[in-house]
């Protein structure tokens, strides 16, 4: 246990301690919460230069009503999880298969496949963006959410297979060789025995993807344009043009569109941190 | 890749018995083929592609015209890509610094009082937030009249400061709004890696009397060095990505001074007034060559790794 | 340049005419078109987004088979997503701007020619002052739906208060100045942070300096842009920001971020297009807070001239449904639709369209007797409408920095003329 733990400490510096860490907690918090703060506010208070004083009324309700009902954000919010949810699906599916075949067989190339998803994942995205850009509209998908899909999908295969190969190289393997000794064919290993124990790779793995994709803003702004299929990290800058100076709708807005995945985190927080942090400890 | 290693193959190719024979070898083909090939299509070569447009001029549209090494020519002259050159250079190193940030916090959090459990994911929680939001955040909080930076700055006596408008500090304020997820990213992973740390060989390490710097240097950074890795490996990645925050923040401005070589790559291609996809691709390759040698050292440590039983 | 018109003034006088029997174009072909016709738009602050979905609305009421959808865009975003879409996916209307400024679009094909629009009686009588504006090759790339008066927006209570009357001239006008400074204010507000802001001030104070040729030459590339002409733009501009007469940080903010300061009174006036009106009374200023004055002379022998820039409908070469689309542009410039959609409580600016009426404001009426009789010099459209849009993105960027750093000039200068050399 490193640093020391604080029970051995003076009863002193335990107190220091404990009343420090909310205080740390609320500087670290400040920026998005002076945002929170702005959210509940009337636009007339910035108006009248009121901004950091108490507010003159509450508009928690009217701000964040405006955001959904007299604003394209539903549409854009619809259009994230239509974007983001079948991107996890895809690479996830995708990712146990190659995953499984890279981690359960030997064979000459193996590593190489590997290293190539591997690398493939590091690099940067806008060595990508002319060719990606032409694919999809020869493709007649650009400007769809299917475009974007295919894409991300595509990229985060890289990424999963890492993780989903790694994982199952760390299974025992005696069930595996049991079954095959049973004579299973292996579609039937990898569905019925290997699937299964993969549940914890799979969980972590799709609320990792799904925060990935959801905050994508490069690939949305180059695949697509516009309601109809734009989601929520480029739409807020839409968003923010029609109330620009309206700094108590942007600031609802802004928690808006962040929310899904912070909410996604905290209900799934042991999964995402297994996912994050696999491979970091040995 | 298979073929090479196949043994003797007798007779009755692909019949059911075929299949079954050659089972460890084809299964694998099949659970790979999907995959392997949306990553060629969408990623592998693209990148090739990439590299071959990076010789001509194109708008996108017509027909391209070779042209060379002409775009990297007049890379070498434009004053713009040498700012973004050297901002992209500021971000890295300077990105590093949410490693030790992270680290700080973790060592901060790593006590078992009641409610650290929230405390932790509270203070990491700023990862899961998309950058666009995070660039908007941090615009506000340095806006020169009502931002929470200045108003501090106030408070303590000291001049208002427009981060985001001066070109001398523009890049470092995007910088540092960048660190704050990066180093909650940093921080969950020493947090993992803090929890694996052998009590046995700290107890030890404590009986020899060694304390504090001197402990974590010699006995806990070692052990935490995957987490180090992982923790280095994600920020140079993200260091390298930076786009959004520049879009959002100050989209290049002012006067050009924030742009890095991403930022810079996208307005050239997808510009208003033409695209120059040759230019374009020719600023990514460079970024690509940078990222090469990153990529090059990641994989030799994994491969060094796999190597080990 | 054949783009912009010096004859505008005469033409635009007959406008004020009473209004026309409204154009019987769209009363009787209404059911035939069929399909989806798609919109993309850039008018994405408050009032002109109302205006533009309002238009759409109607629009789709008159053609039952017609379904309209309309695209709003933020209006800077837009600037960098529109060739994007006109390349790879098209709508079949899109927004853009008039001059120069279509010039790309139209070397690549991207703009449908709808020369045949104008060779309708309707329009070609109706719209003839803003025909040259659209028209580049002889031919015609689009239609206007609005033009706006530019001028400074000043707040008369604290001219009042100070004892300041509207600057004839540029003396005046840094006296005021002056006076504004020692009562602790500033004497304009101004958000640069999409750069075109302080285009405005480089153009008039060039235009007053040098005239509206000098403008026309200078940004057709004629001019090196280290000449001494320039020098003595700059110079002049120069004195203002030297007495401290822009408001701090300016290049953080839009130029709606920069309202805030006239509003307060921290800034006592803003150079703006009449588009600024409407968000200043939105936040509160009333008709006896807020005037406008044309920007003073500074050479007495220069003509006065003034921005009027144009914004405008275009058909993209790939559009599906280009029947329906120039059923669309006929709808937009007729006169009825015209004197709605300027009206003060519209998009508070002038319309295009002969026939129709000005907006019954104080400010549409000033700005429209400004453009017909008060610039004898010419009506430009605007530098980065004027100049192609390369030379327009780099020179703007040096604007910024001048305002901010004005000893950079000479540095500034140096590159915006390697860039003239390299773009013309």
């Amino acid at each position: 246990m490193f640093p020391r733990p604080i029970q051995q400490s003076s009863r002193g510096a335990q107190t220091t301690y404990q009343s420090l860490i909310p205080v740390v907690l609320l500087l670290w918090l400040a920026p998005l919460l002076a945002v929170a703060f702005f959210s509940i506010k009337p636009g007339a208070d910035f108006t009248a230069g009121n901004y950091w004083g108490m507010p003159s009324s509450f508009e928690g309700a009217e701000n964040y009503g405006k955001v959904f009902f007299e604003s394209d954000m539903p549409r854009y919010l619809l259009n994230s999880v239509l974007i983001t949810v079948p991107t996890v699906l895809g690479a996830v599916a995708l990712s146990c298969m190659t995953g499984f075949a890279l981690g359960v067989y030997k064979f000459r190339g193996n590593l190489w496949i590997f290293f190539m998803f591997v690398a493939g994942n590091f690099v940067p995205f806008q060595i990508l963006m002319v060719p990606v850009r032409d694919l999809t509209l020869e493709l007649g998908l650009y400007n769809t959410k299917m475009g974007l899909v295919l894409f991300h999908v595509a990229f985060q295969t890289g990424f999963c297979t890492l993780f989903m190969r790694n994982f199952i190289r760390a299974l025992p393997r005696e069930l595996i060789e049991a079954a095959r000794v049973e004579g299973v064919a292996e579609w039937r290993i990898f569905w019925f025995v290997v699937l299964p124990l993969m549940r914890p790779a799979i969980a972590a793995l799709s609320v990792l993807v799904f925060t990935f994709i959801w905050n994508d803003y490069f690939w949305a702004v180059v695949l697509t344009q516009g309601a109809e299929s734009q989601p929520v990290t480029a739409g807020i800058t839409s968003f923010n043009a029609q109330y620009r100076a309206s700094y108590h709708l942007m600031s609802a807005g802004s928690i808006v569109a962040a929310l899904p995945p912070v909410a996604m985190f905290f209900l799934m927080q042991r999964h995402f941190i297994a996912g994050l942090t696999l491979g970091a400890v040995k | 890749m298979t073929t090479a290693t196949l043994p003797d193959t007798h007779a009755d190719e692909g019949g059911p018995g075929w299949v079954r024979r050659n089972r460890m070898r084809l299964a694998p083909l099949m659970f790979l083929a999907p995959g392997v090939l949306f990553f060629l299509v969408y990623v592998i070569f693209p990148v090739l592609e990439s590299f071959q447009i990076s010789f001509y001029r194109w708008d996108g549209l017509g027909a391209r015209e070779f042209i060379g090494l002409e775009n990297y020519r007049e890379l070498s002259t434009d004053p713009a890509f040498e700012v973004s050159l050297v901002n992209n250079l500021k971000w890295l190193l300077l990105y590093l610094l949410a490693i030790p940030g992270g680290l700080f916090i973790a060592l901060f959090l790593n006590q078992t009082v009641t409610g650290i459990r929230i405390y932790k994911s509270l203070f990491f929680f700023p990862f899961v937030i998309s950058q666009v939001v995070v660039g908007l955040v941090f615009t506000w909080f340095y806006d020169p009249t009502f931002g929470l930076l200045n108003v501090t700055l106030e408070a303590i006596g000291l001049g208002p400061v427009n981060v985001l408008g001066d070109p001398r500090l523009a890049t470092y304020g995007i910088i540092a709004a960048g660190l704050w997820p990066q180093i909650a990213y940093c921080m969950i992973l020493y947090l993992t890696g803090l929890n694996a740390v052998d009590p046995e060989q700290v107890e030890a390490a404590r009986l020899d009397g060694a304390k504090r710097w001197r402990m974590l240097w010699f006995v806990i950074l070692p052990q935490l060095r995957p987490a180090t890795f992982i923790a280095f490996v994600v920020t140079i990645i993200g260091a390298l990505r930076s786009f959004d925050l520049i879009s959002i923040m100050t989209n290049g401005g002012p006067f050009g001074s924030t742009r890095v070589l991403s930022f810079y790559m996208f307005e050239k291609a997808l510009s208003e007034y033409g695209f120059r996809m040759g230019y374009g691709a020719a600023i990514a390759v460079v970024l690509f060559m940078i990222m090469l040698l990153f990529i090059g050292y990641f994989l030799w440590s994994m491969w060094r790794q796999e190597r080990m039983p | 340049m054949q783009m912009t018109k010096r004859t505008a003034a005469a033409v635009v006088a007959i406008s004020s005419a009473v209004a026309m029997p409204a154009a019987a174009q769209e009363n009787g072909n209404g059911s035939d078109l069929s399909g989806t016709l798609t919109i993309f738009s850039d008018m994405s602050n408050p009032a002109p987004r109302a205006v533009m979905e309002d238009m759409a609305a109607r629009f789709d009421e008159m053609h039952p088979n017609l379904d309209v959808e309309v695209t709003i865009i933020d209006r800077e975003a837009y600037k960098t997503q529109i060739r994007n879409f006109l390349s790879a996916d098209p709508p079949d209307v899109a927004n853009w701007y008039a001059a120069n400024r279509m010039r790309p679009y139209v070397d690549a094909g991207l703009f449908e020619d709808v020369s045949d629009l104008w060779d309708e009686p309707e329009i070609q009588e109706n719209l003839a002052s803003t025909e040259g504006a659209l028209t580049l090759d002889g031919k015609q790339w689009g239609v206007p739906y609005t033009y706006y008066q530019w001028g400074v927006y000043y707040r008369e209570d604290i001219y009042e208060e100070l004892g300041l009357e509207e600057p004839q001239d540029w003396e005046t006008l840094k006296s005021n100045c002056q006076a504004l400074i020692d009562s602790g204010r500033k004497c304009f507000a101004i958000g640069t942070k999409f750069l075109w802001t302080a285009a405005g001030w480089f153009d008039y104070i060039n235009l007053r300096t040098h005239g509206y040729d000098f403008h026309m030459q200078l940004t057709a590339g004629e001019i090196p842009w280290t000449d001494d002409r320039v020098r003595e733009t700059f110079a002049n501009w120069r004195e203002l920001i030297n007495m401290g007469a822009y408001i701090d940080n300016h290049q953080s903010y839009s130029w709606q971020e920069a309202l805030p300061f006239m509003v307060n009174g921290d800034a006592a006036a803003y150079l703006m297009g009449n588009f600024a009106v409407a968000p200043m009374r939105e936040a509160g200023l009333t008709d006896d807070q807020l005037d406008f004055y044309q920007f003073p002379a500074i050479n007495p022998d220069v003509e006065m001239a003034e921005e009027a820039p144009t914004d405008t409908f275009h058909i993209p070469s790939g559009a599906d449904n280009k029947e329906a689309a120039r059923e669309f542009l006929r709808f937009v410039v007729s006169a009825e639709n015209q004197t709605r959609i300027n009206a003060a409580d519209g998009l508070g600016q002038l319309p295009v369209n002969s026939a129709a009426s000005v907006g019954d404001d104080e400010m549409l009426q000033e700005g429209f007797e400004l453009l017909s009789s008060g610039a004898p010099g010419g009506l430009a459209q605007f530098f980065d409408r004027d100049a192609p849009a390369e030379m327009a993105s780099v020179a703007m960027e040096g604007f910024q920095e001048f305002m901010v750093f004005p000893d950079n000039l000479d540095d500034i200068l140096q590159r915006l003329e390697q860039a003239r050399q390299r773009i013309y």
